[in-house]
């Protein structure tokens, strides 16, 4: 359209249908030269309301600047001019009610309007790239004067805890993953037909089915004249009815209580007790949440105090799930890193949590341990040993236990058993489970269910401070309730259908089937990848991720670099831009420097994991060859 | 000796929590949601006892502190339910009994999910299918003001995109920390993020005497009070409002957006009352409607948020926690960081989600549900505007209470005028007084409302909060309770 490199305008002219639901688009383009005003005459026969968008290409050092009019019929209020410094690309909205007071109404359609514009474009003053923070508010004057009329709020001028939050599974790897799944849509040619996302354990989105049983009571949850149909089993029918009787009005449509309905709480209390085993648990203690995530950013929140050296610092593992870290840029916290041992199975040593520990000392106050078992990204599930000796030094260094469970139906390898940080924590006798402060978290988003869209969760707090428990009784409060439908959700998942009930056997059927498959997919994984030079993979013993070591050579890691990107996200990126496949890169999570990883889900059925892994290695080995 | 006081140290040190009053968040402290404070706790254990056979002057707890239409009786509009049961348990999309309208929205609202399955994650920012009926709601709505999908945020309700952005406003120290301008009374989710977030909380009073109207001279006051101490750069508004529903006109919506402009404030436009406008004469306008109507000089740059709920309105599905909001003018960079922001959370609850397509892409005339759904519509929304009037009328028969009318919204935010000795009972008690008095009415009548002062008043002015939801018998009941109740109290006390 455009003369490369003078820079040009797009004009597009939008007229509004009679329902106004679409838009007709006129478009028309001129071309302007730099630091010349010029001006575009349109006189096109409009109707109100009207719409101009204007957009501007190789403009990277001009402001522009518009005047604008619009002449119309004379019987109405005078014609309007306007005179505006604008960033570009822009939208104008011109309402019938600028040319005349809405009471009159008269019929605009078919009035004939004309436009003319003038666009005025000077040398743009260039962004500083780092303001100093005391500059700030003069720096967004200077920078924005020009560019926009001041806008309020700027990225200078945004909290600057937000901007150091990151979230790698939903990151710029998964945008581009999303863009090339468009290109492929349009048709664009690509070496690979579809995109394959392992980036996130979403077992649904990769075609897990949901368990019967839950979805029959939801949807007579969701709309109870269906529990006068007999299509649906007995159990289910009255599960239903026990859930609505809870809900305000028996109503799912009704807030809940802020930490979560009664019934739904006893219900959980009920079943941490026959998990571990008879350990007492009190629905007084338990929270229902959106997902685990909420409860933990909750928690975190709780802790975070102090300034300077007695800022709360908080010890997470390296590999990571981002959640932490996200959590802690935002609220302004420590993040302690403790690694590890990747040689040893992704094992916790009670001798690094003791450096990290004393290494923070110095500049922090540490607070809170934050274990995630079975691992995530890391797939290792921690042993009953391990466990006691992690509650031990959180003992003796008084420190608050976060134990991150979700994935605790998620346990694979031969030997390998989950134990929950509380059963641990009472078997250790009062000099413990008296004392330590603990909160453990659970969600229905993963283990056999997968139901993450439902934002179903619930924390359990131990030894928590009665006054503080207040205080999170009132923090929650504000946000009215976790949503119901995730109460409801978690309430089947705690309590699922008893041998003696019709639902049973199906049940059953299906979450074997589930876990059986997520075990031989965890097996393959690592069987394929480590057969592959160059990649090394611990076994998956739980949870639903492989976090792979990858060797990547000098010459990609130089190319990297040059182009400001972490090796292992350019290998990342190649790899989805050559293959269609989306994997998340280590550095996301955290590794020890030096080391590169991607965190690949087991979730695609197995027939396309194999794909994916063969494709990978294939992949791999070019990679390599490429660049040594 | 020195070894048991050595024993005995330990054992404080081991009792000592990690985590104490002392030691936890102090923004956190400060915190306070009176819609479900003290006297809502005191109203649950009340029912406790009623269960458990204690005997009361009453027989149940009627609750209206809170906006929860489903929980006083409201019941679910059809359509809405036989979609969420579809998507919820895609094998009802064989069976007969749902209408086909029904059906095609569910297989709409399937194929936007990850696996066609409402259990999969939807992009942080929510379903884009949604997205686009919301935008598409919005241009309708606005007369055809151009909305575009990708300035719609799904979230957890409307409470989670106000603190999402108020988040993103916060920054600075000392007399730079933003400040955001608040209206008192207001609804004590905004007085509860400022303080979480440690924000500088900026009051402007509505005017009582004018039916809780906004002037523009007492936001102009409150921002120059503010300017010595802090850096005020946002501005709340709830219209209708909530507690004291009045609907904003037209013109007060205009002059708000020139301040702004002017002040270079960043506008948030609470309007998830939208549909519930009752009193003759008054219309809702959305603040993006009357700021494109004030041409571009104001379109082009005035940032706003605006926010919508499924909790309110004719459906009053509050346990769902669907919403939206829109954002209009953010710069480019800060929208990629909020986009970032929300992605930590993964994303809004599917099914909240799938409920605010339906809100925003109801049945259409000419399809099988549209007159039932029509009809269920409108026989909420006339039913809630003939207990707005009931609510006004009868409490202002009672000599000592003071209603304006209820023009929108779901709530009466009555003054009521206590006796001098009351207050000073009240203040011996440490209560407020407007505290001290709506905790008798619970314990004398089982009536259940919230004090003025969690939403703020005027000192020296006492007012309580209750809802117009219970149902219309209830609701007489309940007021003529209230009558009685007030002018008891008023002769014990003078």
């Amino acid at each position: 359209m455009c003369a490369v490199g003078s820079p040009c305008v797009c004009v597009c002219v939008c007229v509004c249908d009679e329902q106004l639901s679409r838009s007709v688009c006129r478009s028309t383009s001129r071309s302007w030269t730099c630091h010349t005003r010029s001006s575009l005459q349109l006189s096109l026969p409009l109707s109100l309301p009207l719409s101009l968008s204007l957009s501007l290409s190789h403009h990277p050092s001009l402001s522009p600047s518009l005047s604008l009019s619009l002449s119309h019929h004379p019987s109405l209020s005078p014609s309007l001019s306007l005179a505006l410094p604008l960033s570009l690309p822009v939208s104008l909205y011109f309402s019938p009610s600028l040319f005349c007071s809405p009471s009159l109404s008269p019929s605009l359609s078919g009035l004939s309007l004309s436009l003319s514009l003038s666009l005025s474009l000077t040398p743009r003053l260039l962004r500083p790239h780092s303001p100093q923070p005391s500059d700030k508010s003069r720096t967004n004057m200077t920078e924005n004067g020009l560019l926009h009329p001041e806008r309020v709020l700027t990225l200078d001028t945004m909290n600057p805890n937000i901007k150091r939050v990151e979230y790698a599974v939903r990151g710029p790897i998964v945008q581009r993953a999303m863009q090339l799944e468009k290109e492929l849509q349009e048709g664009v040619k690509k070496p690979f037909t579809e995109v394959i996302k392992a980036n996130i354990g979403d077992c649904h989105a990769m075609g897990q089915q949901p368990i019967t049983f839950f979805r029959q009571v939801l949807a007579l949850c969701s709309y109870p004249e269906l529990l006068n149909d007999n299509k649906f089993p007995e159990d289910a029918k009255d599960r239903a009815r026990r859930i609505l009787q809870a809900c305000g009005g028996g109503s799912i449509g009704a807030y809940s209580a802020s930490q979560g309905i009664e019934l739904v709480r006893q219900d959980v209390s009920r079943y941490i007790v026959r998990r571990d085993g008879g350990v007492p648990s009190n629905p007084d203690n338990i929270y229902l949440s959106t997902g685990a995530s909420d409860a933990i950013a909750t928690m975190l929140k709780l802790l975070v105090s102090g300034e300077g050296p007695t800022r709360t610092g908080v010890m997470i593992s390296i590999p990571q799930y981002p959640l932490y870290s996200a959590a802690l840029a935002d609220l302004g916290a420590i993040q302690i890193n403790y690694y590890l041992d990747e040689s040893n199975n992704w094992s916790l040593a009670v001798g690094e949590l003791r450096r990290a520990l004393e290494a923070a000392r110095k500049h922090c106050n540490p607070r809170a341990l934050c274990v995630i078992n079975p691992g995530n990204p890391t797939g290792q599930v921690q042993s009953r040993q391990c466990i006691e000796d992690v509650i031990r030094f959180a003992a003796e260094e008084n420190l608050f236990l976060m134990a991150d469970e979700v994935y605790q139906d998620n346990v694979y390898a031969e030997g390998c058993q989950f134990h929950s940080f509380k059963k641990v924590l009472f078997e250790m006798g009062p000099k413990y489970s008296e004392k330590v402060e603990l909160a453990s978290f659970h969600s229905t988003s993963k283990c056999y269910m997968g139901e993450c869209g439902f934002r179903g969760g619930y924390m359990e707090v131990i030894n928590l401070d009665p006054a503080v428990k207040a205080q999170l009784t009132k923090l929650v409060s504000v946000r009215l309730c976790p949503p119901v439908p995730g109460q409801a959700l978690l309430d089947l998942v705690v309590n699922p259908p008893q041998p003696d009930e019709p639902s049973y056997s199906t049940f059953m059927n299906e979450r074997t089937a589930v876990l059986a498959a997520l075990a031989e997919k965890a097996r393959m994984t690592e069987e394929i990848l480590n057969k592959v030079p160059g990649i090394r993979c611990n076994p998956v013993q739980g949870a639903m991720y492989s976090f792979p070591q990858i060797q990547i050579p000098h010459k990609a890691i130089e190319e990297a670099k040059e182009k400001g990107q972490a090796p292992d996200m350019f290998y990342c990126m190649t790899l989805l831009d050559e293959m269609g496949i989306c994997v998340v890169p280590g550095s996301g999570f955290g590794q020890r420097d030096g080391t590169y990883h991607f965190r690949m889900t087991i979730l695609p059925p197995t027939d396309k994991l194999k794909i994916f892994l063969a494709k990978v290695k294939e992949f791999h080995q070019r990679f390599t060859e490429r660049y040594s | 000796v020195d070894s048991v006081t050595g024993e005995e140290s330990v054992q404080r040190m081991m009792a000592e929590k990690v985590l104490t009053v002392d030691t936890m968040n102090s923004c956190v402290k400060k915190v306070e949601y009176a819609v479900r404070g003290p006297i809502v706790l005191r109203a649950v254990q009340i029912e406790k006892e009623l269960k458990e056979g204690v005997q009361k002057p009453f027989s149940e707890v009627i609750k209206a502190n809170i906006g929860d239409a489903h929980a006083m009786g409201q019941q679910p509009i059809t359509f809405f339910r036989q979609v969420l049961a579809m998507c919820s348990y895609p094998e009802l999309l064989d069976d007969d009994r749902f209408p086909e309208d029904a059906k095609g929205r569910a297989r709409r609202i399937l194929q936007g999910c990850g696996g066609q399955s409402i259990g999969a994650y939807s992009a942080s920012q929510g379903i884009e299918c949604v997205r686009q009926d919301v935008a598409r709601y919005v241009e309708r709505r606005d007369g055809g003001v151009p909305s575009d999908p990708d300035n719609i945020y799904l979230t957890t309700g409307a409470s989670d995109g106000i603190v999402t952005m108020l988040k993103l406003l916060v920054a600075g120290e000392g007399r730079s920390r933003t400040g955001v301008m608040i209206s008192i009374p207001q609804y004590p989710l905004y007085s509860a993020a400022l303080a979480e977030l440690g924000a500088v909380q900026v009051n402007y009073f509505l005017n009582e005497e004018r039916c809780w109207s906004l002037d523009v001279s007492e936001l102009r006051r409150a921002l120059a009070d503010a300017r010595r101490h802090c850096n005020p750069r946002a501005l709340c508004i709830i219209n209708p409002g909530n507690p004291t529903g009045q609907v904003q006109s037209r013109q007060c919506i205009e002059d708000v957006i020139r301040f702004a402009a002017k002040e270079r404030l960043f506008l948030m436009a609470d309007e998830v009352y939208q549909d519930n406008v009752y009193a003759e004469g008054c219309e809702f306008h959305s603040f993006k409607k009357v700021l494109f109507e004030m041409g571009p000089e104001f379109s082009s740059t005035v940032e706003l948020a605006s926010f919508h709920s499924t909790s309110k309105c004719y459906m009053g599905e509050c346990g769902f926690r669907g919403g939206y909001m829109e954002v209009v003018n953010m710069d480019p960079e800060v929208k990629a960081q909020l986009t970032k922001l929300v992605s930590v959370r993964l994303c809004p609850p599917v099914p909240g989600q799938a409920l605010m397509d339906l809100v925003v892409n109801p049945p259409q005339p000419g399809e099988p549900s549209y007159s039932t759904f029509i009809r269920e519509r409108k026989a909420t929304l006339s039913s809630l505007a003939e207990r707005a009037r009931l609510t006004e009328q009868i409490l202002n028969t009672v000599p000592g209470i003071a209603c304006n009318p209820v023009q929108g919204a779901m709530y009466s935010f009555p003054r009521v005028t206590l006796p001098a000795r009351a207050i000073r009972e009240a203040e011996e008690r440490g209560q407020a007084p407007d505290m001290f008095y709506c905790m008798k009415l619970l314990e004398e009548t089982g009536i259940c409302l919230v004090p003025g002062s969690g939403f703020g008043q005027r000192d020296g002015t006492f007012h309580f909060r209750m809802t117009i939801l219970p149902p219309t018998d209830k609701l007489k009941i309940l007021l003529s309770k209230v009558k009685d109740f007030h002018q008891r109290f008023i002769q014990q006390y003078s």
